[in-house]
C-alpha cells in the first residue's frame, strides 16, 4: 500500500542537546496526530535510542521526521542516516545486550519492538540507515 | 554550566528531574550526586522522576550507576513518581531496572528510604555494647 507522507522535517544530530531536540520533534508530530499518552511515549522512547546510535556509533547524522499516511491510518515515520563505520553483522547488533560501547546494548531491538515497521540497512564502511514507522 | 538541583534534607538527597535531560546533565548529575553523598555523609537519595515524560536506556543505566554507586557509599536510593507510559515503554524496551528500588510517590519514598536505612543500621550494628 503506497505511503503518502504529509509532512518531513530533516534534523541534524551532532550532539547530546540534539538527541532532546528531536525527542521534542517527534513528540509534537505524534501529538499532532492524535497519540495517545502510550504511543507517544514509545516512539519518543525509539527515537531517543536511534538518535543515540546515530550520534554514538555514527559519528552523526539525521534525522528525517514525517507525518505519513495510507488508505486506512496516519502514523510517525522516522529515518535516521549517518556516514559512519557501519555495521558489519546487524542480526549481532539486533540482539539485547550486544554492545558495541557502552551501552545497555537495548538501542536498535528496543526501538524495533517500540514500532510497527523497522528497517535498516547498513554496509561496513558506507554508514547507516534505520527507518521505524508507528501508526496511530 | 547547567545542572540538576540537589536538595539536603536532613540525611536524604533529594532530587526532581524536571528537565528532559540530555547525556552530559546525566553524567553531571550523577557526579554531583556522589559527591554530595559523601559531603554530607548521606544515608538516602530520592529520586523524583514525575514530571519525566520519557525514560530511555541510557537514562535507565544512569539510574542504576546512580543507585550502585550510592550503595556503595552506604546510601540507599529510591526512584519514585514514574509514569506509567513510562513504565510500559521500559518493559517493552527490554529495561525493568532491576537493583532499583521505586515508590509511587516522594511520601511513600522517604517511607522506604527510612526503613530500609533503619534496617542496615540494625543489621549492620553489632558491636557489643558497654
Amino acid at each position: 500500500m503506497a505511503i503518502l507522507v504529509l509532512n518531513s522535517e530533516s534534523m541534524p544530530i551532532r550532539t547530546s542537546e540534539d538527541i532532546v531536540h528531536v525527542r521534542q520533534a517527534v513528540r509534537k508530530s505524534a501529538v499532532s496526530l492524535g497519540f495517545g499518552l502510550v504511543d507517544q511515549t514509545k516512539i519518543v522512547t525509539a527515537s531517543s535510542e536511534l538518535a543515540r546510535n546515530t550520534l554514538d556509533h555514527g559519528g552523526g547524522g539525521t534525522a528525517q521526521i514525517e507525518v505519513v499516511r495510507n488508505d486506512t491510518r496516519s502514523g510517525v515515520r522516522l529515518v535516521f542516516e549517518d556516514q559512519g563505520p557501519g555495521i558489519a553483522n546487524i542480526d549481532q547488533a539486533l540482539t539485547d545486550g550486544y554492545t558495541s560501547s557502552n551501552g545497555m546494548g537495548l538501542g536498535l531491538g528496543g526501538a524495533k519492538r517500540l514500532s510497527h515497521e523497522f528497517d535498516i540497512s547498513s554496509k561496513p564502511g558506507s554508514g547507516t540507515r534505520v527507518s521505524i514507522l508507528r501508526w496511530k | 554550566m547547567e545542572r540538576i538541583p540537589i536538595l539536603k534534607m536532613g540525611e536524604y538527597l533529594l532530587v526532581t528531574i524536571q528537565v528532559d535531560m540530555h547525556d552530559r546533565l546525566a553524567l553531571t548529575l550523577q557526579d554531583d550526586l556522589t559527591t554530595q553523598i559523601v559531603k554530607h555523609r548521606s544515608r538516602g537519595v530520592l529520586i523524583d522522576i514525575s514530571t519525566l515524560e520519557m525514560v530511555d536506556s541510557f537514562i535507565g543505566r544512569m539510574l542504576g550507576s546512580i543507585a550502585s554507586m550510592a550503595r556503595l557509599l552506604d546510601a540507599e536510593t529510591v526512584v519514585v513518581g514514574m509514569q506509567p507510559s513510562v513504565a510500559i515503554t521500559l518493559v517493552e524496551l527490554g529495561l525493568s531496572l532491576q537493583g532499583i528500588r521505586t515508590a509511587l510517590d516522594v511520601e511513600k519514598g522517604m517511607v522506604t528510604l527510612k526503613s530500609s536505612i533503619t534496617e542496615s543500621t540494625q543489621d549492620g550494628d553489632t558491636s557489643p555494647e558497654f
